[in-house]
């Protein structure tokens, strides 16, 4: 809805112009929070500068690739637990409960195995993105119709060939719903472990620069990881709506 | 078991287009001999058996129109899925033109089922397509079939749209478009109407019989709807409550080239009529209405 | 009865196997990184009963409590607010959505900044986390009560505190429980989170410190002990969730 939409924008602006207020006037005083607009300065000049572009490249590199670990183990898992009840019974009550398990906490393991590097940390994004691409692809694969499974019979389709042109592409979007998710996972899971323990990277960055105070430093870096994050989420959602929209379903 | 039973005597004993040519061996198109199907319960004992279906002895005559009626849960569909080579017979042997069906799908058969077994992911045309991938021919033949294919079922103007942008009836018909594009030389539905309002039904089953014409293919439908079967169908075999078996086949005598409106002929009345003096008491017995063996 | 023991079969296979899982890792990577389920448990039976570790919960479950009030409370108050004006749902739904996809941990040393180092700052943490899936679920809820309801509602001229308590919450009841069952472990995971970072007390500090100072009997027992108590009280709230639902739906 149209209006909805302005409103919303308008709703954002207003809060933004009131931080904007707080700050200047000093009822935000300036070792809390910057000005926005200084924010968004301060921003533009560290990119340009290009001073943290090592930090930010590697954080969101290492991002990418927890991302795509969690999609493609959670998606091909997801295809092996369906066809195996037994296991997926079993698994089920793991699956419930597993965000509330503190995944970080193995995180020291990871890296006396792997070392301070990449490694430990991707894992960790993985583990977090992995369960929730398994739960949707589930979900997807649960509601492909039996009409469209017979139909692939009649077509004389193996098993494989019903897998790639019947299945996924019917549950698309419901492994699409558990891939923004992931999106969101790996993002907190580097961060996270760079925040522990890490030699580099946003995380890294945003601890260094919070313990000597540097706000200047530190604001821009999480308004850069806002909106990152915010942007591929509707990239993602839109997509998404798209998919259903054309399926008649949204 | 199965016995022919002359509905007039003044049916046409003369030949129809499409019949065999007098000579040829009466190999049937499709045959079940002494078939029963029997399902094992699912967390129960290997003994305790669910008897869908049987014993069947059928045999489709290579071009004809047969249809099945029978009241609910008698096996229809287990019915037309062993002859698919969907599923496969616990006892007995299908063949189609000859060769014995066993849990592999035939060339040169097509399916409609009831629920709309479109591919919402892709447009109208790419469905249709879909049905040609195996198919050995080169990309113009294959835009030739998709096209003759649109204009036979009037998908043309919807070509690019998404199957969700059609309409029930629609959607039903891309489905027929895309089984037609293989020029099946069997064609199975099932209840391939159920889902449409009557007058939509009336005219699909026009279209069915242009098809059924034009294609020259055998055609076995399954449908709920006597007045349906009579109208379209060169026999109707009557199914029992289950365990299915065919307790009557009717021949309706209708020539090659009619249409919905058959429904005035003075002898449709009757066959309906008939179907359902056999119908009714299955029909009892499959809601529970009736115990085996009662007088209804 | 056999669906309830075969759920408990399943639940004991995983168990098992997890154990099994565990003992094997601990071969291949040795006392360095891990010690073995029986080491653990050793350890942990007598650590429970320590005073250092009675402090620590205390403060922990004090600040888990607080979070947990508060994320319900507003979220709740959210949820049915937004559930149930049209408009306003439609303006701020995405909103949430969005916000729901921020890595909250980038917010966090904002909030360290804004609730300085005390309790405060955790429970800030704990609430965020758990008070947008709480919205969501609640929102969606509200909107899926059938309108037949609140007609007869209507009919009866019911006061609108009465349309509320006798007829939207026990309607919605089943999915608002789905919100907070997952509201419950991202609260409890947030207030961790926060007490790992910056916190002189509290299992997350002890957590913590216990990686900084390479503990790692420290680190297994109070990884099992979290895990334990997050996926009891997480069956718990499932088992509660599929009976309010089953009650619904027969």
């Amino acid at each position: 809805m149209k209006g909805a939409r302005v409103w919303r924008v308008a709703i954002l602006v207003a809060c933004v112009a009131l931080l904007e207020v707080l700050c200047l006037t000093g009822v935000i005083d300036k070792l809390t929070m910057q000005p926005p607009h200084r924010m968004a300065v301060d921003l533009v000049n560290m990119l340009v500068s290009g001073s943290l572009n090592g930090a930010i490249a590697k954080t969101l590199g290492n991002a990418a690739v927890a991302f795509v670990a969690a999609v493609v183990l959670g998606v091909f898992g997801a295809i092996i637990i369906h066809r195996l009840r037994r296991v997926r019974d079993t698994l089920e009550p793991l699956f419930a409960t597993y965000y509330a398990i503190p995944v970080f906490a193995f995180y020291p393991m990871l890296i006396i195995v792997f070392g301070l590097n990449a490694a430990p940390q991707i894992f960790i994004g993985a583990m977090l993105g992995v369960v929730a691409v398994i739960v949707n692809t589930l979900n997807g694969l649960d509601r492909v119709p039996n009409v469209l499974l017979k139909t692939a019979r009649i077509q004389q389709m193996g098993a494989r060939e019903t897998a790639w042109r019947i299945t996924l592409p019917y549950a698309a979007p419901y492994i699409l719903t558990g891939a923004k998710l992931a999106v969101a996972y790996s993002l907190i899971g580097i961060i996270g472990a760079e925040f522990i323990m890490s030699n580099g990277g946003m995380g890294y960055e945003i601890s260094f620069a919070y313990n000597n105070f540097d706000n200047k430093t530190m604001y821009p870096l999480i308004l850069l990881i806002l909106i990152v994050s915010v942007s591929i989420n509707m990239l993602f959602a839109r997509w998404e709506k798209s998919i259903l929209a054309r399926r008649g379903l949204r | 078991m199965s016995h022919v039973a002359q509905v007039y005597p003044h049916a046409l004993p003369g030949r129809r287009a499409g019949d065999p040519k007098p000579g040829t061996p009466a190999v049937a198109h499709v045959s079940m001999r002494d078939v029963d199907k029997l399902f094992s319960r699912p967390g129960g004992n290997p003994d305790d058996t669910f008897h869908a279906l049987g014993p069947i002895d059928l045999e489709l005559r290579q071009g004809e129109f047969f249809a099945v009626v029978g009241p609910s849960g008698c096996g229809k569909t287990t019915l037309l899925e062993l002859v698919a080579g969907l599923s496969t017979a616990t006892r007995g042997e299908v063949a189609f033109e000859g060769e014995p069906i066993v849990g592999r799908i035939p060339d040169g058969v097509g399916v409609v089922f009831q629920e709309d077994a479109s591919f919402p992911w892709l447009t109208v045309r790419d469905n249709i397509a879909f049905g040609l991938r195996r198919l050995r021919i080169d990309a113009q033949e294959k835009t030739r079939r998709v096209d003759r294919a649109l204009a036979m079922m009037g998908l043309a103007p919807f070509a690019d749209s998404y199957p969700a942008q059609l309409s029930g009836g629609m959607r039903q018909r891309v489905c027929i478009a895309r089984t037609l594009v293989t020029e099946p030389r069997l064609i199975l539905l099932d209840e391939p109407f159920g889902a449409l309002d009557q007058q939509t039904r009336l005219l699909m089953g026009d279209e069915v019989l242009n098809l059924w014409r034009k294609t020259g293919a055998t055609v076995f439908l399954i449908t709920h709807a006597l007045d349906e079967a009579t109208m379209l169908a060169d026999r109707i075999g009557v199914m029992s409550a289950r365990p299915g078996r065919l307790i009557d086949i009717v021949e309706t005598g209708w020539p090659r080239d009619r249409d919905s409106r058959i429904v005035q002929d003075e002898r449709f009345g009757a066959i309906t009529a008939r179907l359902w003096r056999a119908l009714r008491e299955e029909s009892m017995k499959s809601i529970g209405a009736l115990k085996p063996g009662a007088q209804p | 009865m056999n669906r309830r023991t075969s759920i408990l079969r399943n639940t004991l296979t995983l168990l098992v196997a997890v154990v099994v899982l565990w003992q094997l890792l601990y071969w291949m990577v040795g006392d360095v990184a891990l010690r073995s389920p029986a080491q653990t448990l050793e350890f942990t039976l007598r650590f429970v009963t320590t005073e250092q570790f009675a402090g620590h919960l205390a403060e922990t479950a004090r600040a888990f409590g607080m979070a947990l009030v508060l994320a319900v409370v507003i979220g709740l108050g959210i949820g049915f607010t937004l559930g149930g004006h049209r408009f306003l749902g439609e303006v701020f739904e995405p909103m949430l959505i969005a916000l729901y996809s921020i890595p909250k941990i980038t917010l966090y040393p904002i909030l360290l900044l804004a609730f300085g180092l005390g309790i405060s700052s955790k429970v800030a943490f704990g609430t965020i986390h758990g008070v947008i899936p709480i919205a969501l679920f609640t929102i969606n809820a509200v909107r899926n009560v059938r309108a037949v309801h609140l007609k007869t509602g209507k009919v009866m001229a019911l006061s609108p505190l009465d349309m509320v308590t006798r007829i939207i919450f026990p309607s919605a009841l089943p999915e608002i429980f789905a919100g907070l069952r997952i509201g419950f472990s991202l609260t409890l995971i947030g207030t961790l989170l926060g007490e790992m970072f910056a916190s002189q007390r509290g299992l997350g500090f002890l957590l913590m410190s216990a990686i900084g100072l390479h503990n790692v009997d420290l680190i297994m027992t109070l990884t099992l002990l979290l895990t334990l108590f997050a996926g009891t009280a997480s069956v718990i709230l499932l088992a509660i969730n599929q009976r309010l639902r089953s009650r619904m739906s027969a």
